[in-house]
């Protein structure tokens, strides 16, 4: 079982790094979220593996899992979508701001770009720009 | 007064001085002179004790076991420092009030002023080493502030820049040095640090402590090599400069010295680092400043050349230098501060403080003159005023002190410095006030008011004073001595006294004075011959170093982060595997202690599943929804996961999660291309699934070991185990754990949970008024569904509405005993109500939202926060729940928790920020000339439009 839920992390972890470095803005997001399964399964193992023992109490039982690593794991499933949702909405007003979902800027990564070939490729009048978005 | 109150008063005083401006530039002085006067008072209290030699403590344990108090004690050395801060502090505040011109900001003057202020007496009352540390750094930023008080001189952001930098480098190095003492001496409080000189110093970290600390007393008080920031911290206000760089912070590295001498000195490092700094710094801030023009740029010069002086004396470890040594600091305070509001008021008046410009003003500003020639003699070293008899017992000291085992040397060298200390304060006088009075200053200068020349003449009474009757300071020059000396020497067989016979000290002092009149008059072919033979100025040499520590960090910077995510992401993922596997080949590991579980069938077929969905995923991710379903697979098999390996409560979690997280990923995908293009080279691909399999491999393996071994110790949740239903009133672990072992925590979280949601909220705002909504509007709209708002699914979501609220009260009741709780019901009720959006559409569902979802969330921390206070009418601490059962007929008995209340907390909390989060993404999509129906049923043969729309 341990060797089943050992290489599921690896599996999940490998997959989450390579979504992340990938150049748009929707495979990052969901290998964020890979990563957010590795970790959560990562923190839950740490209370080691078991069968049939939840955290329960009743009456003639006496082995139960650990209960405060699912605990801890229980609120970062919550945050994680908190997070998820933050990133996601930061990804699509990118998106709708310069109709371009690349994660990294290419203006700013050509090199030798001229910075004011920036303003004149953005159809957008940036004094008329709210808060960043 | 306490002495938490005399340290805080300046603090708290701080505030008025901005407050009072409005009252006008005098309320405003007043103020800041009365916060500054209460402070004094309330130190004066203090002084019968510390004459009676007692040391006065105040103690607050803070965190003790940090070793982090707010202590705070009082003795001569202390009270002598204080007494100095305050009193000159109040003489600065009146010189202050009439030095600043209207156009002047008086209001933060003063504030920045008072904070200083209590800064440094914070310093010198502190007895807990790390809280001098904190006062010790603020006393760096008041002074930044201070200098760069004129915000438009360019010089002025310069030069508060250049000793923000050196002190604050200074400070860090200090902070190390402490750190070090208090750990060799096993405490943090000074009062236990002084009385283990043996421990101290026979420690081998004694050493690079002493290093440490000197760097940070060195740097404050301008000693070389890190002399050339005082000088042009000159830009500042002539009263900063008074009370900054010539009486108190540039004497908190003495201070410290001072303080720390018991357990520092009289080691061979100790006296070579000290004296050698001391004497070098004395000489060569001598020399400079004779040929300053600047009267501020000449005085600046000369009081780093008597902190030189006072250093070199701690530096002997004699109880006669350290006498001396106190002696000097009162002196030198009390010329060097009239002296620079005599250079201030100059300045004021003749508006050039350029000594080639000046001359002659001796009969335009007598009153100025005289003030300025009594405090300048006694720089200069002349009988009758005090700065001669310390410097005479300081050439004194310097006949018995033996360097690299020649003994002429510190003499020799003394006297040299004493010569150009006489030279420049013959030449202060001269070549300002005497002379032939000229027809060119830039202004028309005149003696100002008694407000700007009373502070420098109250001080000329004490320097004639002291120097004509020394006997009248011996008692608290005593005092402070033995306080410096604390046990580990006695008190020299010394008297201060205005002649001490002629010996080889007097005939040192004459060469010098002599020396000093053959030196001005030799001045203007020397000053020639300085300015073509000396040395390079410290500023471009400081402005070179930290040029190239720019374009170093600069060139690392460009390469490590040059703005591109990926680049980071892989340069992290890669040092985290390469620390990881250095750590694991390193290391030492124990064998395998526990057995492996059984494989069962349905387990490996779960396995598959996620395997082989990752796998799809990874060759087509691409295809953007067929990845958003590929990623609902892994967490479905993860749920599955949780619940055959006992964890129920985080498998119902996940599963909701899984949904709302699918909802909120397809409405983002309405806005983003459907379809990642193929962009990466195959290296690319190559290199990225390299880093990505190397880390997958290392954290597999990291958990496999851990899987295979048991826990180090006995882990906590024992104690949660056992306390879960005697303690916490609930036999559900997790849940008891979540609202009520870490009930703060959790109520961080959801306090985290509501901010992601209205982050989102705010940035759907700054979308929709920003010119995305027009192009939102223009939007060219793909494939439409053909029916918007199925009638099977509208009804049925209706239909099946109640209930899955009732399934939500369900889990949340039992979720105290069973597997349940807020999170999971508050996801459940959050998923009925988008169930609505989905299938009636946002108008239909909007009419019927009676409360906005961030006053839920508002509501969900309110109601948490209320019961964890509640735990306070109980004496218990915050979030500690009560429980207790009840019954009421005809029901069983049951039980009710406090925690019950801080559970529905927790679940209006996720309520809220899950629907407001996707609210917003269809807020979004209103916008987007989505046609939203009237009704939420296309076809509804009761309506009376039907017919007609059917029609159309």
């Amino acid at each position: 079982m341990e060797i089943l839920v050992a290489s599921a992390v690896g599996i999940l972890t490998a997959a989450g790094i390579y979504l992340i470095l990938r150049k748009r803005t929707f495979p990052v997001i969901l290998g964020t979220a890979f990563i957010s399964y590795a970790v959560n399964v990562f923190l839950f193992a740490s209370g080691r593996l078991a069968v049939n023992q939840p955290p329960v109490l009743q009456k003639g039982v006496e082995l139960y899992t650990d209960p405060l690593p699912q605990a801890l794991v229980l609120t970062a499933i919550v945050i994680a979508f908190g997070m998820t949702a933050v990133v996601v909405m930061i990804g699509v007003g990118a998106y709708l701001s310069s109709q371009d979902d690349h994660i990294d800027d290419q203006d700013e990564l050509a090199p030798g770009a001229d910075p004011s070939a920036l303003e004149h490729a953005d159809p957008i009048d940036p004094s008329q720009q709210g808060a960043p978005s | 007064m306490s002495l938490f109150l005399i340290v805080a008063l300046p603090f708290i005083g701080a505030l008025l001085p901005g407050l009072m401006y409005q009252a006008g530039r005098q309320a405003c002085a007043m103020a800041t002179f009365f916060v500054t006067l209460t402070a004094f008072i309330g130190l004066m209290t203090h002084l019968p004790a510390v004459l009676a030699g007692e040391v006065v403590q105040a103690r607050v344990d803070w965190i003790p076991s940090l070793g982090l108090n707010a202590n705070f004690f009082i003795d001569g050395l202390g009270f002598f420092f204080a007494a100095l801060i305050l009193g000159i502090g109040l003489l600065i505040i009146t010189y202050g009030r009439f030095y600043l011109s209207r156009n002047d900001n008086m209001g933060e003057f003063f504030t920045y002023l008072l904070l200083f202020q209590g800064a440094m007496v914070g310093i010198v009352l502190s007895d807990n080493i790390l809280m001098l540390l904190i006062f010790w750094e603020m006393t760096s930023l008041s002074s930044f502030l201070l200098i760069g008080y004129w915000k438009h001189l360019e010089e002025g952001r310069q030069g508060a820049r250049m000793a923000l930098t050196v002190t604050g480098m200074g400070g860090l190095a200090l902070i190390g040095g402490m750190v070090l003492l208090g750990n060799i001496a096993g405490s943090y409080d000074l009062t236990v640090i002084l009385e283990n000189r043996e421990v101290i110093q026979d420690s081998p970290m004694y050493l690079p402590a002493l290093l440490l600390i000197l760097l940070g007393c060195f740097t404050k008080s301008a000693q070389f090599p890190f002399h050339f920031w005082l000088p042009h911290a000159m830009a500042a206000p002539t009263p900063v400069s008074a009370y900054l760089h010539s009486a108190t912070m540039v004497k908190a590295g003495i201070f410290l010295m001072a303080r720390v001498w018991p357990v520092m000195s009289g080691t061979e490092a100790w006296f070579y680092l000290v004296t050698g700094a001391g004497l070098i710094t004395m000489v060569i801030a001598a020399i400079i400043a004779l040929f300053k023009n600047d009267l501020k740029g000449l005085l600046a010069f000369s009081t780093v050349s008597h902190l030189g002086l006072i250093t070199m004396l701690l530096g002997t470890g004699t109880a006669y230098g350290a006498l001396v040594a106190v002696f000097h600091i009162l002196n030198h305070a009390t010329f060097k501060a009239a002296l620079f509001m005599s250079a201030g008021i100059v300045d004021h008046e003749a508006k050039t403080r350029d000594i080639t410009r000046l001359g002659g003003l001796r009969s335009l500003m007598p009153i100025t003159f005289v003030i300025a020639t009594i405090a300048a003699l006694s720089m200069a070293g002349i009988p009758l005023f005090n700065g001669f008899i310390s410097k005479e017992m300081m050439l004194k000291e310097t006949t018995k002190t033996v360097l690299f085992d020649t003994p002429l040397l510190v003499p020799v060298l003394a006297t040299i410095g004493a010569l150009f200390s006489a030279a420049y304060s013959f030449r202060f006088i001269g070549h300002t006030f005497l002379g032939p009075v000229r027809d060119d200053y830039p202004a028309n200068p005149h003696d100002p008011g008694v407000g700007m020349w009373g502070p420098p003449a109250l001080l000329c009474v004490l320097v004639v004073g002291i120097g004509v009757a020394p006997f009248l300071a011996e008692p608290l020059v005593f005092l402070v001595t033995e306080a410096v000396l604390g046990n580990v020497a006695a008190l020299p067989d010394a008297h201060l006294k205005i002649w001490h016979g002629v010996n080889t000290a007097l005939y040192m002092s004459i060469i010098a004075v002599g020396g000093g009149l053959v030196l001005l008059a030799a001045f203007n072919p020397l000053a020639r011959g300085w300015a073509t033979a000396g040395p390079p100025a410290a500023k471009a040499i400081f402005d070179a170093i930290i040029d190239a520590i720019v374009a170093a960090a600069t060139f690392v910077t460009a390469r490590l982060h040059d703005g591109a995510l990926t680049r980071y992401a892989a340069i992290f993922g890669v040092t985290v595997v390469a620390l990881g596997t250095h750590a694991f080949f390193t290391g030492s590991t124990i064998a395998p202690t526990r057995e492996m579980l059984p494989l069962q069938p349905v387990a490996a077929m779960g396995w598959l599943l996620l395997v082989t969905a990752t796998a799809v995923l990874l060759a087509y991710h691409n295809h953007r929804y067929l990845a958003l379903v590929l990623t609902s697979i892994v967490g479905l098999v993860i749920a599955m996961g949780f619940a055959y390996l006992s964890a129920p409560d985080l498998a119902l979690t996940q599963i909701s999660v899984e949904v709302v997280t699918a909802i909120l990923l397809l409405l983002a995908l309405n806005f983003l291309p459907r379809e990642t293009p193929a962009e990466s080279s195959s290296m690319r691909r190559l290199r990225d699934g390299a880093i990505a399999g190397a880390a997958g491999l290392a954290a597999g393996a990291l958990i496999y070991s851990m899987l295979m071994r048991d826990a180090m110790g006995v882990p906590i949740s024992e104690y949660h185990l056992a306390n879960s239903k005697p303690g916490g009133g609930g036999t559900n672990v997790v849940n008891v754990i979540l609202v009520d072992f870490r009930g703060f925590d959790t109520f961080g979280e959801i306090i985290v949970l509501g901010i992601a949601a209205v982050i989102i909220y705010a940035l759907t705002e700054t979308l929709l008024s920003s010119p995305v909504r027009a192009r939102l509007l223009n939007r060219p709209i793909g494939k439409k569904a053909g029916d918007a708002h199925p009638m099977m699914m509208v009804v049925m979501t209706r239909v099946i509405m109640p209930v899955v609220l009732m399934v939500g009260v369900y889990i949340f009741l039992r979720g105290h005993n069973e597997p349940g709780g807020g999170f999971i019901a508050g996801l459940v009720v959050a998923i009925a109500i988008v169930m609505q959006y989905m299938a009636s559409g946002f108008d239909w569902a909007e009419k019927r939202q009676r409360y906005p979802y961030h006053g839920i969330i508002g509501a969900g921390v309110l109601v948490a926060g209320l019961t964890g206070i509640g735990a306070f009418f109980f004496d218990t601490e915050f979030l500690a729940s009560s429980f207790g059962y009840f019954r009421i007929p005809p029901f069983e008995e049951f039980e009710l928790a406090t925690a019950l209340g801080f559970d529905l907390g927790v679940f209006l909390c996720v309520v809220g920020a899950v629907l407001l989060s996707l609210e917003s993404f269809s807020r979004l999509g209103r916008r987007s000339g989505e046609q939203s129906s009237e009704y939420a049923m296309d076809i509804d043969p009761s309506r009376d439009d039907a017919v007609e729309e059917k029609g159309a």
